[in-house]
């Protein structure tokens, strides 16, 4: 698919045409174009700057201000164990779970695909493709419905499953594209030495695609560390709950006095996101790589 | 007999994945269906032991005046936000941050892509404490001498409209960077010594060009728009009233507010409809790639 050989599109030179025909009106251009990004960078940083701002501010309002008193007091606050750790631990358990499972199944689910022409490999794409598209928010009324006939409501191994069968199509698209550009004469040679397939898969292919892995499952982590509507519906103990849904309920019953402890409280469970992030970017070499997977 | 066992055993390895999905989501999908057909409720013998009741729920369905209003609501949020908003946005920014140098480069799509990446329900905060009565937004309008509103009762879809596309803008501008980035030079170049314009060449040479990606990025942000749940509940909690109730508020409401699961599973089977009708013709569009 297109998107998935990600082009570090924006690193692109600047000079190329322009540059040929730079003229005194290409140059105003330049200029009007560099402001105009600015400007709409401003505006883009200022909803997250209060919640920075305001986590360190020992008054804060709902409004981004430099703080008179400078403070951590906000996150000693609200770094309780029953506030903060054990919702955090409970985040971790579900994207972590749902990651590790996730991976696993796609990894196996996809080797078959990408390396056998099945007759019936094109339609299981085909649902595969059709299961990115579905809305899950759409599903999640008759997915209590069905939890409640199952018995898995606030069951955590059930939350983690459902989360990791939502993750499963775009996991499985992601690494059949992964796995198709290992290139298959390295298990052939492992076959001819009477290896089997699941041995290849192991010996040869996955230490092959190790970067690969590791994006898809810190692409699911950080869907399901985000995620707030799937255990907000599925979830309902409070000490079963994510951070995400735990932090809802601290601004339902705090959000309008605690301001500064709702930033703090945000700013410390985004953080891990951002910087797994970070590693994405890192670890393949593009900082659109995220999007590129989920386009593909 | 030979054959036979190899075919299966290369089929094995898809067990796990098919078990998952079938359980997970096309089960529920299934439920949608079925469930939508009875009286389900939240808790009480109707939870465990729902009952037939045929078509009832999409009688009362079309009689509800709440629910062509959540289906306009739904139109105008997909289409303002999505279609338009971060469509355009995004394709503005690419075409921008080609331009720029490097430190505005790098410092603005950081600043993009940030919206992006936080998790949505601090998203949501960030932008209720904006468009609040006494937030930013209305600090900086005080600050040039105007009494802004507040946004979240008076203007509740305008306010998270924004949002969404302060929030997804760099999905698109992703996308549509990569796309740029593939449009051949000289195809421009030409154009522009033939004398035409930068408009004109934005409308006759680069968007041609990158038709493709321009359709498969519409498909997504409208599935993906289509299923925004946190931004609209944190924000504005779908009202004042159900004025900014879209079709995934009004589904969470109907089943876990008013305890209608069957309603609210009706609601849901509407919405699955309108994502697979999307989802067929991206499917189509891609088709190549699978095959």
């Amino acid at each position: 698919m297109a998107g998935t050989t990600t082009t570090p599109a924006v690193r692109t030179t600047s000079g190329g045409t322009a540059g040929q025909l730079a003229g005194p009106r290409i140059k105003a251009t330049k200029v009007a174009a560099n402001l105009v990004l600015l400007a709409i960078a401003v505006l883009f940083v200022l909803p997250m700057a209060w919640v920075l701002v305001a986590s360190f501010d020992a008054g804060a309002t709902l409004s981004f201000g430099l703080p008179d008193a400078v403070t951590t007091a906000n996150f000693s606050a609200i770094m309780t164990p029953e506030l903060t750790w054990l919702p955090l631990w409970n985040a971790f358990v579900l994207s972590a779970g749902s990651g590790a499972i996730t991976v696993v199944v796609a990894v196996l689910a996809a080797y078959p695909l990408s390396r056998y022409r099945m007759r019936f490999g094109k339609y299981f794409l085909y649902s595969v493709l059709f299961g990115t598209c579905l809305p899950i928010t759409a599903i999640m009324v008759p997915v209590y419905a069905l939890f409640v006939q199952l018995n898995l409501l606030d069951s955590l191994p059930g939350t983690i499953f459902f989360m990791a069968a939502t993750s499963l199509p775009m996991a499985i698209w992601m690494t059949k594209n992964f796995m198709d550009s290992v290139p298959i004469s390295l298990e052939e040679a492992a076959w001819t030495e009477g290896a089997s397939a699941m041995q290849a898969l192991r010996r040869v292919v996955l230490p092959l695609m190790r970067p690969g892995i590791a994006v898809v499952f810190i692409f699911v982590f950080v869907q399901a560390w985000g995620n707030f509507f799937v255990p907000f519906v599925l979830l309902l103990s409070p000490e079963k709950q994510p951070a995400a849904v735990s932090i809802f309920a601290f601004f339902g019953q705090y959000g309008s006095v605690a301001y500064g402890q709702l930033a703090a409280y945000s700013l410390l469970y985004a953080a891990p996101v951002l910087g797994l992030y970070v590693l994405v970017t890192r670890i393949s070499g593009s900082a659109f790589a995220l999007a590129g997977a989920v386009k593909g | 007999m030979a054959v036979t066992s190899r075919g299966v055993a290369r089929v094995v390895p898809l067990a796990p994945a098919v078990v998952l999905l079938a359980l997970f989501m096309l089960g529920p999908v299934v439920w949608s269906f079925y469930g939508s057909f009875t009286n389900a409720a939240l808790t009480g013998p109707a939870a465990l032991n729902p009952e037939w009741i045929g078509l009832d729920n999409y009688t009362a369905l079309l009689g509800d005046p709440e629910f062509p209003k959540s289906l306009w609501l739904t139109v105008v949020f997909v289409f303002l936000s999505a279609v338009v908003g971060q469509n355009v946005m995004g394709i503005l920014l690419a075409g921008l941050l080609r331009s720029a140098v490097k430190p505005v480069r790098s410092i603005a799509s950081t600043v993009v892509v940030a919206a992006w990446v936080l998790p949505e329900i601090v998203a949501a905060f960030a932008a209720y404490a904006f468009f609040h009565s006494e937030g930013t937004l209305n600090t900086m309008l005080a600050g040039i001498g105007v009494t802004g509103p507040d946004w979240l009762y008076s203007t509740p879809m305008l306010a998270v409209i924004v949002a969404n596309i302060w929030r997804g803008t760099a999905f698109s501008m992703m996308v549509y960077s990569a796309a740029l980035a593939e449009v051949p030079p000289e195809l421009t170049e030409a154009a522009q010594l033939d004398g035409a314009n930068g408009m004109q060449r934005l409308a006759w040479v680069t968007l041609p060009v990158i038709r493709r990606s321009i359709s498969t990025n519409l498909m997504l942000t409208t599935l993906q728009t289509l299923s925004v749940f946190t931004l609209i509940y944190v924000m504005t909690g779908g009202g004042p009233g159900t004025d900014s109730s879209t079709l995934p508020i009004l589904a969470y409401q109907e089943a876990f507010k008013f305890a209608q699961v069957g309603y609210g599973t009706a609601i849901a089977t509407v919405m699955i409809i309108v994502g697979a009708v999307f989802s067929v013709i991206y499917i189509r569009a891609l088709r190549p790639e699978v095959d």
